[in-house]
């Protein structure tokens, strides 16, 4: 081994600590690019392969029913290369050791060969013959979640009928990446599931023969996805076209989509906060260095040694340290980016394709940290080049100190010199204070981040199902049912109270803009739903007039008092113009809300509902529920309790993993700032503070003048760090895929603040005490004796 | 016929000064400085603290550049050569032992001398230079472990271990007690009488003259008494 090679050995020995510690950060730097990469391309990659084998359609149309004929009208329309029209019928599933069904979405599967698009993807047996009615696929976590295998029966209830299906294999399909009940917005494979049948099954038992209600549609590259939509649009009006959307309305793409870009905000973000953290402490730390080996550089030139060498020497020096963390960091990375996928796996269901070991993503995230590195020692690198042999002999001249602006408060003018040592030596280097302050926030910034989401949750949760939705059981019907027959559902035993609501799809247009929604009506009196204004105030619902949701009225650039044209979907499909009054919040969807008597009025109908809102005695639910299977026009029951547990479920068991491996992330860079900063520190001032000891100083006092200085950094970090936090988590508030669908509100807990600080705080002790032991060790003579 | 050849003189300062600017105020270190080093002599230079000795000695062994003047090594002028060239200068002609002995700390004395061997043309095996100073069984200690004269005494082997041209010492003695200082002598006396190494040392203590062959001494700058001793006395023998 080369000599130099040999001192840089012994010096990083020497160093360990706060070589490690530098290591740990770059790490963390490279583990966090890795796994969110491996994340984000193995969820891309399957995505993108999935969608192009299994024919994933580019545009989704929903409508009442079409003749077969109108199919191949759609397929004419210019920039439509390929149209499936299909049957899709929500159907309840009344499964065994569940209260309420299940709720079953079937669609129909072609009489030959597979679905031109959106094509099943086989798990197990084999598709349904046609001709034989019974059979179906089942989506294959469903099935896992009932135990059911090809040959096993499912009970189902068909337009009003019970039947026993035949489960004849177990599918997947490129439209239910992330199956979620569109009526609940959660995950339940136990209550969720679609189902795939020959067309003629479903045709008979809905009475479609010939008909289809529902087209999925590729388009050709480069078309004009508006004319397509308005052309597809106006030939399904007709038919109770209920307006197609681009898939990216679709909700699992819209979802899956959603997940992709927060990864990518992300990648970004976390890997240069690491690294630049990294960058600034080696700065910090091999500028000491450079320092304490003057004589040694000076000696090593006066030796003979070219600049190159003395150069070369500091930057491999880094190079182990990066080469240690990037080392640790691949592996950290290859394993939380697995873990990552684990955790994906359990909510969007398609064949991920995991590749082992990304080599060109690794060998980006150890160039970028090598880069990283270099930069953080270029200044230190550069004073050692730069050092003139013969100048080096001398003793570095003393440092100049200047009083702080601090001292110079009239109110602070008689403190302690110890407590005047610690501002004169955060005064005399404002930027690294700044940097090391920076670095702190970032740390307090990160926890935030991982913790805010849950925070975000709760207020949801306290609106949405504690607030407006009011009810125990959600009924829906198939089609509106007459209020008369609905009294009867009121008066089955267990229900304590009852309302209609009548739902109705619109098309909403303000001058150009324009929106396929819902408009909901609901009673004047109404105790089950409850509608709130931007402050949470109740929001009144007007005589006549719409409300609608916030977005929904910035969509469409209207203010209250203007005028809304009301395309109707049903009925006589005409348009009317109601007057808008007044907005309200909500995290789900855009919508509209009016009195029910108005929409009858719109409606040109007697007083009907689709749904039932039910307060139930709990003693009788079960008996309940299992009448409300038995109405006939009942399409899905729903649980508002079932729904949100799953909800806090779902957010909790995602939540959890995030904010520990964030927290653990900004853990390593609080350690690594107190620690390096207090070594330096330590090394910069051994004399003073061994001179203050033989002076007859304590050592908790001179402990406090070091650490004060470290305290100081970190007590201006968490204020920063709290900003930071609140701009971070903006940032991927609004990266959210769609505000359309779901609006995380901007929301941080007294608890998260007081959390991120406190680990943080606890961090920045641990490394201070870990840094006050070697005080406790300050040999006075050994350090009196030395020079510099 | 020039000088140099006259009197076999290997490196020479012709009026050399230097001027430091440390803010408003220049700092003239040299004024003016004519001085010859013999081939295979022992010369002392003499001065009070901050009569610019040092500054002499690092613009001689090309560590800094002259403010004016020239520096002449046999027929080149070094104080014309870029950083590059005088390194090289250095790394090929010459040796150096500091007040402070700038040594490695991380590296054992056998290491530190062959820091230079591994870099030199005809070097010394680090063994070698470490018996020349008798150290030889000391060689797998680190700085730490070694007293300030062994420390020295690592520093002169390790500046002899290349072979130098010129042995160039600053205060060798300057952080001793008068025991191991004599100790640090003797083996540069050694090394200048066996290797026939030319050697300048530097010192402010006058007694330290009489080991010397030729003594300058400086004062403020410039070169005011210069004279060559009958008969050198051993350092043992100095009069302390
Ligand atoms: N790098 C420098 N910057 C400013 N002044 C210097 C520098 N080096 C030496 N001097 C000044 O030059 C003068 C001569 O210094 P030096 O050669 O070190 O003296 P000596 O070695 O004889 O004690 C002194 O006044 C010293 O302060
Ligand atoms: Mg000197």
């Amino acid at each position: 081994m080369n000599l130099l090679d040999r001192k840089l050995f012994r010096d990083l020995m020497r160093l360990k600590g706060q070589a490690l510690t530098i290591a740990l950060v770059v790490g963390v730097g490279v583990a966090s690019y890795i796994t969110l990469r491996t994340a984000w391309r193995a969820l891309g990659q399957s995505r993108a392969v999935y969608y192009d084998h299994y024919r994933f359609a580019d545009v989704f149309g929903a409508l009442k029913r079409a003749p077969d004929s109108v199919a191949d009208r759609v397929a004419e329309v210019p920039g439509v290369s390929k149209v499936y029209p299909r049957i899709v019928k929500q159907v309840l599933l009344p499964m065994e050791g569940l209260v309420t069904p299940a709720r079953g979405e079937i669609i129909s599967l072609p009489m030959h060969g597979r679905p031109p698009l959106n094509d099943v993807l086989l798990k197990a047996g084999r598709l349904p013959e046609p001709g034989r009615g019974r059979e179906v696929l089942v989506y294959e976590p469903f099935a896992k979640a009932h135990d059911l295998t090809p040959g096993s029966t499912l009970p189902a209830i068909l337009n009003g009928k019970l039947q026993d299906l035949v489960v004849v294999g177990l599918a997947l399909s490129p439209e239910f990446v992330f199956a979620v009940d569109p009526g609940t917005v959660v995950v339940d494979d136990e209550r969720y599931g679609p189902l795939w049948m020959a067309k003629d099954g479903v045709a008979a038992a809905f009475q479609m023969e010939g008909a289809f209600n529902n087209l999925v549609m590729k388009l050709e590259p480069g078309a004009n996805e508006d004319a397509v939509l308005n052309a597809v649009d106006s030939i399904l009006k007709p038919y109770g076209g209920l307006g197609a959307v681009t898939r990216e309305h679709q909700m699992s793409h819209l979802i899956l989509t959603g997940e992709l870009q927060q990864i990518e905000i992300l990648v970004v973000f976390l890997p240069v906060v690491f690294l630049a953290v990294a960058a600034f402490l080696l700065n910090v730390v091999f500028s000491r260095l450079v320092t304490l080996q003057r004589a040694q550089i000076a000696i090593i030139k006066a030796l003979g040694y070219e600049n190159r060498a003395v150069a070369l020497h500091y930057l491999k020096m880094v190079c182990v340290i990066v080469f240690v963390g990037s080392v640790f960091g691949l592996a950290l990375g290859a394993w939380m980016g697995n873990a990552m996928l684990d955790l994906y796996a359990q909510f969007f269901r398609l064949p991920m394709i995991r590749s082992r070991v990304d080599l060109p993503v690794s060998i980006n995230a150890i160039l970028a940290s090598f880069i990283a590195g270099a930069l953080g020692i270029a200044i230190a690198v550069r004073q050692a080049v730069t050092l003139p042999p013969a100048e080096a002999m001398r003793p570095p001249s003393p440092a100049r100190y200047h009083a702080s602006v601090i001292e110079r408060l009239p109110l602070i003018g008689r403190v302690a010199q110890t407590t005047m040592m610690v501002f004169r030596e955060i005064w005399r280097r404002p930027v690294r204070t700044l940097l090391s302050s920076l670095g702190i926030a970032f740390a307090v910034g990160i926890v935030i981040l991982g913790r805010f989401g849950e925070d975000a949750m709760q207020p949801i949760i306290d609106m949405e199902f504690g607030r407006k939705l009011r009810e125990d059981i959600t009924v829906n019907f198939a089609d509106a049912v007459d209020d008369g027959s609905l009294s009867y559902i009121g008066s089955l035993p267990g229900v304590l109270e009852s309302e209609g609501l009548r739902q109705t799809p619109v098309r909403m247009r303000v001058g150009a803009r324009w929106r396929d929604t819902v408009l909901i009506g609901i009673p004047g009196n109404s105790q089950l739903r409850r509608l709130y204004d931007v402050k949470a105030r109740p929001a009144h619902l007007p005589h006549s007039g719409v409300l609608v949701t916030g977005i929904l009225a910035e969509v469409l650039g209207a203010e209250p008092g203007d005028l809304i044209d009301i395309e109707l979907k049903e009925g006589d499909r005409s348009t009317r113009q109601v007057r808008l009054t007044g907005t309200v919040e909500e995290s789900f969807g855009i919508q509209g809300y009016m009195r029910k008597r108005e929409l009858h009025r719109i409606l040109r109908e007697g007083a009907s509902s689709n749904t039932a809102l039910l307060r139930a005695d709990p003693m009788q639910e079960v008996e309940l529920q299992s009448r409300l299977t038995d109405i006939p026009s009942v399409q899905s029951i729903a649980r508002k309790r079932t729904i949100l547990d799953k909800f806090e479920e779902q957010t909790r068991r995602t939540m959890k993993v995030v904010t520990f491996i964030l927290t653990l992330f900004a853990t390593a860079i609080a350690i690594a700032v107190v620690y390096n900063n207090a070594r330096v520190s330590l090394s910069m001032r051994s004399r003073d503070l061994a001179t203050l000891r033989v002076l007859g100083f304590t050592r908790g006092e001179i402990s406090a003048i070091l650490l004060g200085e470290q305290a100081i950094q970190v007590l201006l970090g968490v204020p920063i760090g709290m900003v930071l936090g609140n701009l971070g988590a903006e940032a991927l508030v609004q990266g959210q895929a769609d505000p359309e669908q779901f609006r995380l509100p901007l929301m941080i807990s007294q608890q998260t603040y007081a959390f991120a600080i406190l680990v943080i705080l606890i961090s920045a002790l641990v490394s201070a005490l870990l840094v006050r032991r070697r005080l406790d060790s300050l040999d006075l003579v050994a350090v009196l004796k030395t020079r510099e | 016929m020039s000088e140099s050849e006259e009197h076999g003189v290997v490196l020479a300062a012709h009026d050399v000064t230097k001027t430091y600017r440390m803010g408003d105020v220049d700092v003239h270190a040299l004024r003016g400085v004519n001085v010859g080093l013999r081939q295979g002599e022992l010369l002392v230079l003499l001065g009070p603290s901050g009569s610019g000795k040092s500054t002499l000695l690092n613009i001689l062994g090309g560590l800094d550049v002259p403010t004016e003047g020239r520096v002449m090594y046999k027929e080149r002028d070094i104080a014309a050569l870029g950083d590059r060239e005088l390194t090289r200068f250095r790394r090929d002609h010459v040796g150096f032992v500091f007040q402070f002995y700038n040594l490695i700390p991380s590296l054992t004395a056998r290491e530190n001398v062959a820091l230079v061997t591994e870099i030199a043309e005809e070097p010394l095996d680090p063994r070698e230079a470490l018996e020349l100073v008798s150290l030889a069984d000391r060689m797998d200690h680190f700085p730490s472990q070694l007293s300030g004269g062994e420390q020295q005494r690592v520093a002169i082997a390790r500046a002899v271990a290349k072979q130098p041209d010129i042995l160039l010492c600053d205060e060798p003695t300057g952080a001793l007690d008068v025991k191991t200082g004599i100790r640090v002598l003797e083996v540069i006396d050694e090394v200048n009488r066996t290797l026939g190494t030319t050697t300048a040392v530097i010192t402010h203590h006058a007694p330290m003259a009489s080991m010397a062959d030729r003594v300058i001494s400086l004062s403020d700058g410039r070169v005011y008494q210069e004279h060559e001793n009958e008969t050198k006395i051993a350092p043992r023998d100095l009069s302390w």
